[in-house]
C-alpha cells in the first residue's frame, strides 16, 4: 500500500518536474498570442460532463476534508476542522452524503457513455478503440516516450490527440478510486451487513485501504492533477476549460494538434464551435475554481504538515 | 416549709389512758383525720406501715411527742415541736451552730429543720439507699432549696449560683448521678451534714485553710501531685499564700480541666496587658486580652500552658524555663505531630520546621469550627500555602514531582467545592495529608502513600475503595513488582477534575496509556480513538468497556462488560453474528485478550 503511494508519487512527481522547464519555454513562446476574445471557441466538454466535474470537485473536497479529520486526528488542525464542520457526527453525515454524490457522478457518467453510444449508433468497438478512446493505446506509449525525449531536449513536442496519456491516467485514477475507496467505504458504512458474510478482520483491512487510498487520491489530485492541468506555466494560473467546456481554436491547435487536424480533415470543426460565455459567467467560474484550488492546496499543506511534523 | 409545720402537732384524739402506739394509731390510722394548726385544717394521718419500717419503729410515739406523756386521750390539738436533740444531741448542737440552725433561731420561715431533710415518721437509716439522705439522694435533698430559682437561692444571700446544675456536670456529680458511685463527693462530703458553716468561718470545712484537708479526705496525698504548682513546704505551714483547691477546681464545677480562674490569668495580665511590656531580647510580651477572651483556650489559665510558674513569688513567671508544651493536654495530637515531617524538622531544630503555633497561632487561637480560625476548612489551603506555595520555603526543600500545588488544588473539584461553593466538608489539604501526621508520599506510614491512598480517598468516596480493592489494579489481586496505579495516577494528586467533565474524560485515555502503551496505541487507530482524539467524548473510552474503579481481571466472569447487551460469540470468532457490530482494532497485541466479549474479529483470528 505504501509502495503504491510512493511509486505513484515518484513517477508522476518526476514527470511533472521534468515537464516544468519545457512548459516555461512554451509560455514564453505563447506570450503574445492572446488577442482575439470574441472569436468562436471549440466545445471540448459537454454540459453534462461539466456539471459532473463540478459535482465531483465538491464531493471530493467534502470527502477529503471530513475524512482527513479522522486520519490526522492527532493534529490540532484536525480538531479545529472537525468543529468547523459541525462535529464528528455532522462530518460523518457530510462524508457519507458526499460519497453518495460521488457514486452518483460515477453512475451518471457510465450511463452517459451508454446513452451516447446508443445515440450515435456506433459499436462498442469504435467507442473503446476508436481515435477518441479513453483506453490507453500504442500512441499513448509513443507520446509518453516522445514527451520524455522532449523534456530532455532530445526531440520535438509530440502531436497529442484529444486525450493525452496523463489525462487518461487521471481518468482511470478516478475509476480506481471509486472502486477501491468506494467499496471499502461502503464496507465500513454498512459494516453490520457486510460482516454477515465477511470476516471481521476485513474491516480493519478496509479501514487501512480506505484511509491510504484516500491519501493517495487526495495527494495525487491536489498536486499532480493540479499541476498538469492548471499550474504548468503555459496554463498558469488555471485552465477553466472543464467548467466552460470551451477552448480557443488556437489553443486546440497548439495543445491537441492531432485532434485539430482530424477535425479539420473531417470538416467537423464547425459543428463544435460555440459562442464564448459572457465575462460575468467566466468570472463566477473563476471564483469557484479559485476556491476549489485553494482548498486543495490547503489540504496538501495540512497533510504534509501532519505527516512530516506532527506525526506520532 | 409547710412540711416542717406539719411535724409539730400530732393531734391525737383525747383518750384518757392511751399511751401505746396502738392507742395512737386507733385514731391516726384514719386517712381522713384532720387536726388544726394555727387555725388551718391539716391531715394528722400517720402511715403505720412506713412507721413500722422506719429507724424509729421501736420508739414509742410519746418518746418524741413528749408533751403527750400521760395525757388523756384524745389530746389537745396544739402540740409542741418534736425535739430530735433529746436523742441526737450532737447533731442538734452542730445544727444549731450551723447556718441552717441560726436561720431557724432567727425564725426564718425558709430555715430547714431536721424533718426538712430527714422526714417525719418514715425516717430510714442513712445506709438504706431509699433513705432521703442516702448519698445519691443528697443533691436532690439539698437541691430542694438550693436549686436555681428556689426561694432560698433567690431570697437569701447565697454566693454560688447554678449549684445543682454545676454539680451535676462536675466530675463528682457525673460519678454520682451517671455512674452511681455512692462513694463520690456529694454536698455533705464537703459541706458536712449538720455543721454547715460559711466559708468565711475558720471552722468551716470549706474555709480556705481547711479546703485542702476536706478535699484530701478523698484525694489523699493530692499535695504531692500538685508540688509542681504549690511549693510542698508551704502546703502545711502557710496555706493562706497558696491557692486553695477551689481556686483552680471551682467549687461545684470540679472537673478535670475546668480551671476557670486561677492564680494565673488575672495575676499574669496585671503585667502582660501592658502594651509596652518586652522581653530582654526585645520581643513583645503583650497579651491582648480581647484576643484571649475569644480564644478557644479562654477557660485555660495562663499557667496551664506556661507551666513551671511559682505562684508564691511576686513574679510567678520568673521560674519559667520551658516553652509552651501543647502536648501536656493534646497528648495524642502531639505524638502524631512528632512523627510528621514537620515534627521531625523541628526536632532537628530546622528553622523551617513549623511548630504548633505556626499553624494554630498563640493566645488568639480559635477552634477549627470557628469560621474566623486559620484552621477552618476554607482557610486551610491558604494556611498550608504559607509554606507550600511555589517559591515558598517548603517548595524549596521539596524534591518530588508536584508543582503549583496550591494553584492546582484551587482549580480542582475539591478546591472549587471548598473555595467557590463553600462546601466545608470537601477535601482540604488536611483531609488527605492529615492535619498533624503529615508524611511524605514515600513513607509507608503516610496517608498519601500509594498503599494507603485508596483508604484515604475512601474516607469520603465511600464504596469506591471496595470496588478498587477487587479490581485488577489492586495489589491484592495483581501480584507484580511493577507499580500499580492508585487514585492519584488517574485523577492526579492535586488538580483533581470532575470525572464527568470532557477534560477528564479525554485525558483518561492518556492516563491508561501511560502503562498500557501498546493498547492505547491501537485504540487510537480505531474510530473510537480517533474521534476521542479530536476532542469528542461521545465515543467509547477505556472506561466505557473496562469500567473505572472496578476493572476486573479478564478471567473474572463478573467483569463489567457490554455482554449484557451483546452476545458472546460461540466458538469461531469469525462467525457471522446477526446484528452484532464487530468492533476491531488494527493491530491488537496478541498478548491482550479481547476487551469486550461479543466483539470478535481481531486481526489474525
Amino acid at each position: 500500500m505504501t509502495a503504491l503511494l510512493i511509486g505513484t508519487f515518484t513517477v508522476s512527481g518526476a514527470h511533472t518536474l521534468m515537464w516544468l522547464p519545457r512548459a516555461v519555454q512554451m509560455r514564453r513562446q505563447n506570450a503574445g498570442a492572446q488577442a482575439e476574445t470574441h472569436a468562436m471557441e471549440y466545445e471540448r466538454f459537454s454540459r453534462l460532463n461539466r456539471i459532473l466535474h463540478v459535482l465531483m470537485i465538491v464531493s471530493f473536497i467534502s470527502l477529503a476534508l471530513t475524512g482527513m479529520t479522522l486520519k490526522f486526528s492527532y493534529t490540532r488542525w484536525a480538531g479545529a476542522l472537525s468543529r468547523l464542520l459541525g462535529g464528528y457526527e455532522t462530518a460523518g453525515y457530510i462524508h457519507r452524503f458526499a460519497a453518495g454524490v460521488m457514486i452518483g457522478v460515477f453512475v451518471a457518467h457510465i450511463y452517459d457513455l451508454v446513452r451516447r453510444k446508443r445515440a450515435t449508433r456506433t459499436t462498442w468497438k469504435s467507442v473503446l478503440f476508436g481515435p477518441n478512446t479513453m483506453l490507453p493505446t500504442k500512441k499513448d506509449l509513443s507520446d509518453f516516450v516522445g514527451s520524455i525525449k522532449w523534456f530532455l531536449g532530445l526531440g520535438r513536442r509530440p502531436q497529442y490527440g484529444r486525450w493525452t496519456y496523463w489525462e487518461k491516467f487521471d481518468y482511470f485514477a478516478v475509476f480506481w478510486g471509486i472502486f477501491v475507496i468506494g467499496s471499502t467505504g461502503l464496507t465500513l458504512w454498512f459494516s453490520e451487513f457486510f460482516t454477515r458474510f465477511l470476516p471481521g478482520w476485513l474491516l480493519n483491512v478496509a479501514t487501512i485501504i480506505h484511509s491510504d487510498e484516500a491519501l493517495l487520491a487526495t495527494g495525487f489530485i491536489f498536486t499532480v492533477h493540479f499541476f498538469n492541468t492548471h499550474l504548468r506555466p503555459e496554463k498558469f494560473p488555471m485552465d477553466i476549460v472543464v467548467f466552460t467546456g470551451r477552448m480557443p481554436i488556437e489553443e486546440l491547435k497548439r495543445d491537441k494538434p492531432e485532434e485539430y487536424e482530424a477535425l479539420v480533415a473531417s470538416g467537423e470543426l464547425e459543428k463544435h464551435l460555440v459562442e464564448p460565455y459572457p465575462p460575468i459567467v467566466v468570472r463566477t467560474i473563476r471564483f469557484f475554481a479559485w476556491a476549489a484550488l485553494s482548498i486543495g492546496f490547503l489540504i496538501v499543506v495540512a497533510i504534509v504538515y501532519a505527516m512530516l511534523f506532527a506525526y506520532r | 416549709m409547710f412540711r416542717s409545720l406539719l411535724l409539730l402537732p400530732l393531734l391525737l384524739p383525747a383518750y384518757a389512758r392511751a399511751q401505746s402506739p396502738d392507742d395512737c394509731f386507733a385514731c391516726h390510722e384514719d386517712k381522713t383525720l384532720k387536726g388544726k394548726r394555727a387555725g388551718r385544717a391539716i391531715s394528722v394521718y400517720v402511715d403505720r406501715k412506713a412507721f413500722a419500717a422506719s429507724v424509729h419503729a421501736a420508739v414509742s410515739c410519746t418518746d418524741c411527742h413528749t408533751d403527750l406523756e400521760k395525757k388523756e386521750l384524745p389530746h389537745d390539738e396544739d402540740l409542741a415541736p418534736v425535739a430530735c436533740g433529746t436523742c441526737h444531741s450532737e447533731e442538734e448542737k452542730k445544727h444549731a451552730a450551723s447556718l441552717h440552725g441560726k436561720a431557724v433561731a432567727r425564725k426564718d420561715p425558709l430555715a430547714p429543720r431536721c424533718s426538712s431533710c430527714h422526714g417525719y415518721h418514715d425516717i430510714l437509716p442513712v445506709k438504706d439507699p431509699r433513705s432521703a439522705v442516702a448519698p445519691q439522694r443528697i443533691p436532690f435533698v439539698c437541691g430542694s432549696c438550693h436549686r436555681e430559682g428556689a426561694p432560698v437561692q433567690t431570697q437569701r444571700n447565697i454566693h454560688q449560683s447554678n449549684i445543682l446544675e454545676n454539680y451535676s456536670e462536675s466530675i463528682h456529680g457525673e460519678g454520682l448521678l451517671k455512674k452511681g458511685l455512692v462513694v463520690t463527693a456529694t454536698c455533705v462530703s464537703c459541706h458536712t451534714a449538720h455543721d454547715i458553716l460559711p466559708h468565711t468561718d475558720p471552722r468551716s470545712s470549706i474555709a480556705r485553710r481547711n479546703i485542702a484537708s476536706t478535699c484530701a479526705r478523698c484525694h489523699m496525698l493530692i499535695e504531692q501531685v500538685h508540688q509542681k504548682v504549690i511549693k510542698g513546704a508551704l502546703w502545711e505551714k502557710e496555706q493562706h499564700v497558696l491557692p486553695a483547691c477551689v481556686d483552680c477546681h471551682q467549687p461545684h464545677k470540679a472537673r478535670r480541666v475546668f480551671y476557670d480562674q486561677g492564680m494565673a490569668s488575672k495575676d499574669c495580665l496585671r503585667c502582660h496587658e501592658k502594651r509596652d511590656i518586652k522581653a530582654k531580647d526585645g520581643r513583645s510580651l503583650y497579651v491582648d486580652q480581647a484576643e484571649l477572651s475569644n480564644s478557644i483556650h479562654v477557660k485555660q489559665a495562663c499557667s496551664q500552658c506556661h507551666s513551671g510558674v511559682t505562684p508564691s513569688r511576686v513574679r510567678a513567671c520568673e521560674t519559667l524555663t520551658q516553652k509552651v508544651d501543647c502536648g501536656s493536654c493534646h497528648v495524642e495530637t502531639v505524638q502524631l505531630y512528632q512523627q510528621s515531617t514537620h515534627g521531625q524538622l523541628v526536632a532537628k531544630s530546622d528553622p523551617n520546621g513549623p511548630t504548633c503555633r505556626e499553624c494554630h497561632g498563640t493566645h488568639g487561637m480559635l477552634g477549627k469550627r470557628n469560621p474566623q480560625s486559620v484552621t477552618f476548612p476554607t482557610k486551610v489551603p491558604d494556611l498550608c500555602a504559607r509554606c507550600h506555595r511555589q517559591g515558598q520555603k517548603a517548595t524549596v526543600r521539596y524534591t518530588g514531582t508536584e508543582r503549583q500545588i496550591v494553584e492546582r488544588y484551587t482549580e480542582s473539584i475539591h478546591g472549587k467545592g471548598l473555595l467557590k461553593s463553600g462546601l466545608v466538608v470537601t477535601a482540604t489539604c488536611t483531609n488527605c495529608h492529615t492535619a498533624h501526621r503529615v508524611l511524605p508520599r514515600a513513607d509507608t506510614r503516610s496517608s498519601v502513600n500509594p498503599w494507603n491512598l485508596p483508604e484515604t480517598c475512601g474516607t469520603c468516596h465511600s464504596g469506591i475503595q471496595e470496588q478498587f480493592a477487587q479490581s485488577i489494579h489492586s495489589p491484592r489481586v495483581t501480584r507484580t513488582d511493577k507499580q500499580l496505579p492508585v487514585c492519584e495516577d488517574c485523577h492526579s494528586a492535586h488538580r483533581i477534575r470532575r470525572a464527568d467533565e470532557d477534560g477528564f474524560k479525554l485525558t483518561i485515555m492518556d492516563q491508561c496509556g501511560k502503562c498500557h502503551e501498546d493498547i492505547a496505541k491501537t485504540y487510537f487507530d480505531t474510530y473510537h480513538g480517533k474521534v476521542s482524539q479530536l476532542g469528542y467524548t461521545k465515543t467509547a473510552k477505556c472506561y466505557d468497556c473496562h469500567g473505572a474503579h472496578d476493572i476486573l481481571p479478564v478471567a473474572n466472569p463478573r467483569r463489567i462488560s457490554a455482554a449484557r447487551t451483546w452476545s458472546k460469540p460461540a466458538g469461531n470468532a469469525t462467525r457471522a453474528q446477526p446484528g452484532g457490530l464487530r468492533v476491531t482494532s488494527l493491530t491488537q497485541p496478541t498478548t491482550t485478550p479481547p476487551s469486550i466479549p461479543g466483539c470478535s474479529g481481531r486481526s489474525g483470528e
